[in-house]
């Protein structure tokens, strides 16, 4: 039966969760050695469908079949023994353990009573030497990039080997540079026979390293199409259901007077004993997005702390509309007019196993609005997140009293944007607001922090992505090894440009009043 | 000297038996608050068993399934903890506080029961049990020693090698740091977690035998085993779940628990301190080592954290 033209074929896979149709009718089929990637929104039915196929759901109906053959996948072990493997989103590394300990755990080599790592150490160096995949077995998980560790979960599965790799969203944690090697990666592992599920909503990967491209769509299967054949809008339309703009679209910014001035800031590493900020100076006005660019861990987190008051700096002033709010606490800077959509929206954002109505009026509960004589006004709260919610249109299965945990990515940090703004603040502290969410929420996210600078309030943008740096700031700052090392317009500088500022390779000799 | 060598040997391996069980528990991914109650139900059944056939068996086959009894007695009681910390989820440090709790006042209550019975049922029996502890303990040279010493050392040494050469070894420490990820390989983590616990009251149940039986023979059930388990716990943070470092830990805090006993014998007495200021000594240090140590602790990470299959 080896000769049907599918490695792995899922069709007309139906899942029902109670209230929800999570699939509904997809069929997937995979060939034999190409990469076919599985787009849709958050909330498509991506991950349900990879799960079912994993073994950790079984479908409600429709059939898998390998090589023609029916085949029930009751858990993991059953698709390990199928040759699945996956890589997902969240490692599953120990950290304390060696590369080589993560790839042989669950099918240790043993002599006698013993293990014996030495022909695994072999299997694994010939492994990597192969695909071109560098690890240094013997290096601790937690001592590794993030990339190293991905390739280490890449290793796990050829050590098994495993013929079918599922990659779960892989390049949402990498750098630009990581994400090359990646691809070069996947395009090696395709060559050798290997056959590649990629899932992703990341269209500009779609386009470069896929075959063929599967799109979801609210459960629903809408198509499989040839990457050959088609374009980054088109894919686009399908995922979304209609035409989406790439670009944002804004007026020239007009700012006007200055709210926001750091002089020489310097805030210590919590990871080093060197500072983590070094003597930053700058201003943002009303009006205008300033964009804070860099690669992840250039201080861009300390920054924000300091600035927002979750740490302290040891030196430097921050007037915040020629106030010195430098030792503020961090409710005296928010009653202030600073609105922070911080990095982590779990950790920072959310009270995760609150209401999405606590979580609303995190910031203003204590208000005479909401709050008399020491109790909470209840239904004065309920009645503010109501409005919120249409107006910010949050989607939760049970409106104001959902538990935020339950709520999907996208919708988290939109109740968190609708909280900040409607704050009306004279900052908006914008921390990668974009992370994690497809295209119609990141558009979204986008108009409205153009349309804050149009009301003539301050943006201050924390990005990572390249895409949302040029397309979004007015004024690029561009942070590396806790300095600001360029200021840069978005309408001149190339991406070219931009990156090598990024990596340090360029930089500008700004005066230390930091214009 | 001499004195103050035999007591530390003795309290030593007991600290380090218990924090050694502890370090496999907490290694799988449980708390074990419980090491003191468990240390109680060992240390019980091994006594009922000497009192009952001491004398009737061959003193090796008394000491064998004594020793046995208060293991395997330790082992059963620990799956109380592994029920409601594995099975049911529930918060670990509640279960074994109240475990701990139970263990003292079951004890009091059988060892009362079973001195009532044989005295006749007046209603009002002791909560002590009087043995001998003669054959557990053997001269050599200067020093005495107790046969859990040598018991002791072998079971660190397995102890070690179970965890860091073996295949089990591996597995079990990826319950306690990512049981997430041990799943994903197909590694069932509740069964591993299990054994942990369960090996965690066979060394326990173990200690609390060998902290009772060498050093005195009568034993009064209402004090259960005096804090030594809590002891144990801090020897294990200090010791940070490696089972050489337990060893060392269980030496330095078994010096400082000596002292209290050789208070009054040696040139201590001429400090003229009171006798419950060496009694405080190792709860003193360990509050002060741990308040030092515990930053850097390097604890498993998914300690504490009952696992869910299907919470992702």
């Amino acid at each position: 039966m080896a000769n049907s033209e599918y490695i792995i074929e899922m069709l007309n896979i139906t899942k029902e969760f109670p209230g929800i149709k999570a699939n509904d009718n997809v069929t997937l089929q995979l060939r034999k050695g190409e990469i076919h990637a599985l787009l849709g929104e958050n909330g498509a039915g991506k991950s349900t469908l990879m799960s079912i196929l994993f073994g950790l759901y079984q479908p409600t109906s429709g059939i898998i079949k390998k090589n023609g053959q029916e085949v029930k996948i009751n858990n993991p072990n059953d698709a390990n023994a199928l040759n699945i493997g996956m890589v997902h989103q969240h490692f599953k590394l120990v950290e304390c353990f060696t590369v080589l300990d993560n790839i042989i755990l669950g099918i240790e080599p043993t002599k006698g009573l013993f293990l014996s790592k030495k022909g695994a150490r072999e299997k694994v160096v010939a492994l990597s030497d192969k695909y071109g995949l560098k690890v240094n077995p013997d290096a601790l998980i937690s001592d590794i990039t993030v990339g190293m560790q991905q390739r280490t979960e890449i290793l796990k599965m050829l050590y098994r080997d495993n013929e079918i790799l599922i990659f779960d969203e892989p390049t949402a944690v990498l750098t630009p540079q990581e994400i090359e090697e990646l691809i070069r990666i996947m395009k090696n592992l395709a060559k050798e026979g290997k056959s590649i599920l990629f899932i992703t909503h990341k269209l500009n990967e779609i386009m470069e390293v896929a075959d063929r491209c599967t799109i979801l769509r609210k459960g629903k299967y809408i198509g499989t199409v040839d990457i050959r054949d088609t374009t980054k809008e088109a894919l686009s339309k399908m995922m979304v259901g209609r035409n989406v703009n790439f670009k944002v679209d804004k007026k020239p910014a007009k700012p006007t007077e200055t709210v926001l001035q750091i002089e020489h800031m310097t805030v210590p590493s919590k990871l080093h004993k060197n500072n983590a900020v070094r003597d930053v100076s700058f201003q943002v006005r009303r009006g205008e997005i300033v964009c804070i660019a860099g690669i992840d861990g250039n201080g861009q987190t300390e920054f924000v702390h300091a600035l927002t008051g979750l740490e302290k700096m040891t030196s430097g002033k921050i007037l915040f509309n020629g106030q010195d709010i430098s030792k503020a606490s961090i409710r005296e800077r928010s009653k202030s007019g600073m609105s922070h959509i911080p990095e982590d929206r779990h950790k920072h954002g959310l009270v995760l196993d609150y209401t999405l109505e606590q979580n609303m009026v995190l910031q203003r509960y204590w208000q005479p609005e909401f709050q008399q004589a020491g109790f909470i006004k209840q239904g004065a709260v309920r009645e503010y997140a109501q409005g919120l919610i249409a107006q910010y249109d949050v989607r939760s299965g049970q409106g104001p009293i959902t538990i935020a945990r339950s709520m999907s990515g996208g919708n988290q940090q939109k109740a968190i944007i609708a909280r900040e703004i409607d704050k009306n603040p004279d900052l908006l502290v914008a921390v990668q607001p974009t992370r994690g969410l497809d295209v119609g929420a990141i558009e979204y996210i986008h108009s409205q922090l153009v349309a804050q600078r149009d009301k003539g309030k301050a943006v201050l943008l924390v990005s990572l992505e390249l895409d949302e740096v040029m397309n979004v700031s007015d004024r690029i700052l561009v942070m590396y090894e806790g300095e600001i090392v360029g200021e840069l317009d978005p309408k001149t500088v190339s991406v070219e440009e931009l990156g090598l500022y990024m990596a340090g390779a360029k930089r500008d000799n700004r005066s230390a009043e930091g214009k | 000297m001499f004195l103050l060598l035999k007591y530390t040997l003795l309290y030593a391996v007991v600290l380090m038996l218990v924090a050694l069980g502890g370090m496999f528990s907490e290694r799988s991914g449980v708390i074990n608050i419980a090491l003191e109650g468990i240390m109680a139900i060992g240390g019980l059944a091994g006594i009922l068993v000497l009192v009952l056939f001491q004398g009737t068996l061959p003193a090796a086959a008394v000491i064998l399934i004594s020793i046995l009894a208060s293991a395997v007695a330790g082992m059963l009681y620990s799956l109380l903890l592994g029920f409601s910390a594995i099975t049911l989820k529930a918060d670990q440090t509640i279960g074994g506080t109240a475990l701990n709790m139970l263990a003292t006042a079951a004890a009091v209550v059988i060892v009362k029961a079973y001195n009532n019975s044989a005295t006749g049922g007046n209603g009002s029996a002791s909560s002590k049990l009087t043995y001998s502890n003669k054959e557990f303990i053997f001269t050599a040279g200067p020093l005495t020693y107790n046969i859990f010493l040598i018991i002791g050392i072998v079971l660190l040494i397995a102890a070690y090698v179970f965890l860091y050469k073996t295949k089990y070894g591996l597995r079990l420490r990826s319950c306690g740091e990512h049981p997430q990820a041990a799943d994903s390989v197909g590694i069932n983590v509740y069964q591993w977690r299990y054994t942990g616990v369960m090996i965690s009251g066979f060394l326990g149940g173990l200690g609390g035998f060998a902290y009772i039986v060498p050093s005195v023979s009568t034993w009064n059930f209402e004090v259960g085993v005096t804090g030594f388990g809590f002891l144990a716990l801090a020897v294990m943070i200090f010791g940070q779940w490696k089972p050489f470092r337990i060893a060392a830990a269980a030496v330095f805090f078994a010096v400082f628990k000596s002292l209290a006993n050789i208070a009054d014998a040696t040139f201590l007495t001429n400090l003229h301190l009171s006798k419950n200021i060496y009694d405080m000594m190792p709860f003193i240090a360990s509050m002060v080592i741990l308040a030092f140590t515990s930053k850097n602790s390097q604890a498993p990470k998914a300690e504490g954290i009952p696992y869910d299959k299907g919470a992702r």
